[in-house]
């Protein structure tokens, strides 16, 4: 059965895809190669996994300043997440998705959720993701 | 848009201060929105971290903002850059690559940054005021530039630093009001012996550990005393800003928004108490070495962040009691020491650079190990004595990474393989 999350959309946009769970906090800075989308923090849950096309559930970013490079970099050669969600803003991340848009016109949506509708996210859950915030999880589409 | 804004921002915004100036603003602007500032405020230096990371993006952008004649407003310093800009043709450094690096320079030069090129800004020039308010990028620049000189910026990313720069305008949030520096977790030092608190891995291991329990809070140490050195500061705030997101914290009776207590937490109570016993600190100690004692030594990396010059002076007597016993480095193992152009003039004047050249220690400038190519691919394991190096070189570097003292790093640089003496850090 699918739900609709209401989220705050921190950086507007639309995107689809299906939900890679983090459950700590990720640097995309020696996190994430923005050459193959690999999580390359080998002390990291999710090391190994690849970001790309998938919305990415990180409760926030830490670590690097030079992180929202990364995600530019990252949009720029086609390995970045489909969209982010977030427990809480975290401007480096946003700053990223951001400055991408003035470079390329392209974006990345990125969401922040409450802390219950957050973890009620569960691995490869299919996600649509609406520029309101409004987060569809395992809905049909385009009803 | 929400935000309220001035005359001046209006008109950087329409463009009457040039089409630079006015993408500047835009993203300024729009960031205001994410972070819900009601209006825009000065700051009156900045601190560029955007000019380390040589990407495709990372260029384009520079150049764009240059291109369209941006400008610096106020005093910018640069972190350190993609390339030793002197001597990064004894590196064996791609032409392609290097070339990028110095247009990526000269864009922000050309914008009229100073060319620093350090990650040790507190070290070496500008060194911002206490409350004074400034947008700087650079993790470990900006938890030492809140915590330890009690200055104010909040955690500027790549690219946003610039546009701060330019317009001399952020968005009025986070750490540049007083209201939100203060202390949310409490971590009491407990028991923790005198000589292991003289330590600079203490610092290190705890600055790690910090990261680790504080995530983005602000946390207030007790128990650390008032002697520590900026040096062992630098090196705090480089570990607790890779494990978490610490932007602030404070120290009681050590950092200058904490002489007390009362004055850390704003007269209120912390959110969480958490002690911290000598048990945690071996714990996060050991959490920093992925490779195991007595593995063979490709590659020793010391100055992360920049040397000082009292790192050198310390660096330097260490070698000087292995020279005297007729050691040198083992031929298997390269040592670099990467520092600022600052530090190595101070280190030319003085009388330390023949006996750490003659040991055969690599002086790297202007950059890192990070972010230059300069480590050899087939570089298996790593020591270094920096918390930051030991987080981040497993996944930048895909090494092996042991970190330990400076003695240990210099000792194993001898003997080809890592070891470490642990006296410091067996007694329970």
């Amino acid at each position: 059965m699918g739900k609709v999350l209401i989220g705050k959309p921190v950086v507007p946009g639309s995107a689809e895809g299906a939900a890679l769970v983090s459950k700590e906090p990720l640097s995309f800075w020696g996190g994430i190669s923005p050459q193959t989308g690999e999580v390359i923090d080998r002390r990291h849950d999710l090391s190994g996994a690849i970001v790309t096309g998938k919305v990415f559930v990180l409760p926030t970013g830490k670590g690097s300043s030079t992180s929202s490079a990364t995600l530019l970099e990252s949009i720029r050669t086609g390995v970045a997440p489909a969209a982010i969600i977030n427990l809480s803003v975290d401007p480096i991340l946003a700053l990223g998705s951001i400055v991408a848009d003035e470079l390329y016109h392209q974006t990345i949506p990125i969401v922040v959720l409450s802390e219950e509708d957050f973890l009620s996210i569960r691995q490869d859950d299919n996600l649509v993701i609406k520029p309101d915030g409004k987060v569809l999880v395992n809905e049909q589409r385009d009803k | 848009m929400s935000v309220e804004l001035s005359k001046h921002d209006k008109q950087l915004l329409d463009g009457q201060h040039g089409e630079g100036a006015q993408m500047a603003m835009r993203i300024i602007v729009r960031m205001a929105d994410v972070q819900e500032a009601a209006e825009l405020m000065d700051v009156t230096q900045a601190h560029i971290d955007g000019c380390g990371l040589l990407s495709e993006s990372g260029l384009e952008f520079a150049e764009t903002l240059a291109a369209k004649g941006a400008r610096v407003s106020v005093p910018t310093t640069l972190n350190m850059g993609p390339l030793d800009l002197q001597n990064w043709q004894q590196y064996n450094i791609d032409e392609d690559f290097a070339g990028k690096a110095i247009r990526q320079a000269k864009a922000y030069t050309d914008m009229e940054c100073i060319p620093t090129w350090t990650c040790a800004p507190y070290q070496s020039y500008l060194t911002p005021r206490f409350g004074q308010q400034i947008a700087w990028g650079e993790s470990n620049a900006i938890c030492y530039a809140n915590s330890v000189l009690g200055a104010r910026t909040n955690r500027y990313g790549d690219y946003m630093d610039i546009c701060a720069a330019i317009t001399g305008r952020v968005p009025k949030c986070g750490l540049h009001l007083a209201e939100n520096r203060k202390g949310q977790l409490l971590l009491r030092l407990k028991n923790i012996d005198a000589a292991v608190m003289q330590s600079n891995e203490f610092y290190v291991t705890l600055g790690h550990l910090t990261g680790s329990l504080a995530g983005d809070k602000i946390p207030v140490i007790e128990g650390l005393g008032s002697r520590a050195s900026s040096d062992q500061l630098k090196a705090f705030c480089a570990a607790a800003a890779s494990s978490g997101a610490v932007a602030l914290f404070h120290a009681i009776g050590l950092t200058p928004e904490a002489n007390t207590y009362e004055q850390a937490f704003h007269g209120g109570k912390p959110e969480r108490i958490i002690d911290i016993g000598f048990t945690d600190l071996q714990k996060a100690r050991s959490e920093l070495s992925t490779a195991e004692e007595g593995s063979n030594l490709d590659l020793v990396v010391l100055g992360c962040p920049h040397f000082s010059y009292d790192e050198f002076r310390e660096l330097s007597s260490l070698i000087e009691a292995k020279i005297e016993k007729g050691k040198r480095l083992h031929p298997n193992v390269r040592f670099v020491v990467i520092s600022s152009q600052t530090s190595y003039a101070l280190l030319q004047r003085g009388d330390f650079l023949n006996r750490l050249t003659a040991f055969g220690i690599e002086i790297t400038l202007d950059t890192c190990v990070f972010h230059t190519p300069m480590v050899a691919e087939d570089t298996k394991v790593i020591m270094t004595d920096s918390g930051k190096c030991a987080y981040y070189a497993p996944g930048e570097l895909n090494v092996q990474v042991a970190f330990g003292s400076m003695a240990d790093c210099v000792e194993s640089s001898v003997k080809g393989q890592v070891c470490r003496k642990d006296t410091l850090w067996e007694k329970s």
